[in-house]
């Protein structure tokens, strides 16, 4: 191609009014290892195009993995609230048996009553008992009292 | 629609999903988060993709507004600065380094583009779109998609011819 024509084409190209085969004309001219000095600058600028059009998107298209992951993740909350449901479930059937049932002949719940009243108070008075012996620790804390004696003798001493 | 359907309709434009994204965001790696989260999208919305007239468009669009947001976001701080690598073009090794210098020097003038100029760079002079397209996807009219890469395409010009005079003036 002629040096005029390609001159009037990168005027046009400057302006941003060449049509897209003419753009590929000038590609085509610039492609060449010999260009006029004065058009240096288009040729690396066309050579920087070229060279980027062929760039590729070289990582995959993650479609399935992450449906995947959410689709996991719906199903481990079901579960889990499955999970959770069923032990509820269970536990509240065990409040319901501890029914400990009732006496219907009123004399033998009185009976029964009776027994347990003396049973708890047998086992109160045991435990008094053993309350019993803090007398004796007063009494020992009574007996320490004399120390104070010592203590007000001793001070009679060293001021004199 | 199943997955085999779906990646028919996506596999054609997923690298310019991708080239778009890396343009806005530079670095690959959250190119290709937001990638990945683009096309999660538009599998989560699939019943909807037979709706859209124009899939490529749509999803072109979602990409510029998934990018920009990021960019606002403070999430945006720890951006990486990553170049790519060139291709060999084939000439001498002298000619080639200089070429690849003024090669990068193109990427680090257009990183340095507002964000809309660099999108129209990308859409027009990379993905080869016509102006309707362009102008559909960033929600602009078509003159104003012209100017904009009129004034990107001057831009870039101007800083490389400055770069290379550099020495010699």
């Amino acid at each position: 191609m002629e040096l005029n024509k390609i001159n009037k084409l990168l005027e046009k190209y400057d302006n941003g009014t060449t049509t897209l085969q003419e753009e590929q004309q000038l590609k085509r001219y610039f492609s060449q290892e010999t260009v006029p000095p004065h058009l240096e600058s288009y040729k690396a600028m066309f050579a920087y195009f070229s060279a980027n059009e062929k760039e590729q998107f070289t990582k995959d298209v993650p479609l399935t993995p992450k449906r995947n992951n959410t689709f996991y993740i719906k199903w481990i909350s079901v579960a889990a609230v499955a999970v959770l449901l069923i032990g509820v479930f269970f536990k509240s059937n065990v409040f319901v048996q501890e029914d400990l049932g009732t006496y219907d002949d009123p004399e033998m719940a009185y009976n029964e009553v009776v027994k347990s009243l003396e049973m708890i108070s047998s086992n109160f008075n045991k435990g008094a008992k053993k309350v019993n012996y803090l007398n004796a620790f007063n009494q020992g804390i009574s007996k320490v009292d004399y120390l104070n004696e010592m203590d007000n003798t001793t001070r009679l001493i060293f001021k004199k | 629609m199943n997955q085999k359907e779906f990646l028919n309709i996506v596999m054609p434009f997923k690298d310019k999903v991708f080239r778009l994204a890396k343009r806005l965001l530079v670095s690959t790696e959250e190119a290709e988060d937001a990638t990945q989260e683009i096309l999660l999208k538009l599998w989560s919305n699939k019943s909807k993709i037979t709706k859209y007239n124009n899939v490529e468009a749509f999803s072109m669009t979602m990409t510029k507004n998934f990018c920009l947001d990021k960019l606002k976001s403070k999430q945006a701080q720890n951006l990486k600065i990553v170049h790519s690598n060139y291709q060999d073009h084939k000439v001498s090794l002298q000619k080639e380094l200089e070429a690849n210098d003024s090669v990068n020097w193109v990427a680090k003038i257009i990183e340095a583009l507002p964000e809309q100029q660099k999108m129209v760079v990308q859409l027009r002079d990379i993905e080869q779109y016509d102006y309707d397209e362009i102008a559909k996807m960033l929600n602009m009219n078509n003159t104003a998609v012209r100017v904009a890469l009129s004034r990107a395409r001057k831009t870039i010009r101007e800083q490389l011819t400055n770069t290379h005079n550099y020495g010699i003036k």
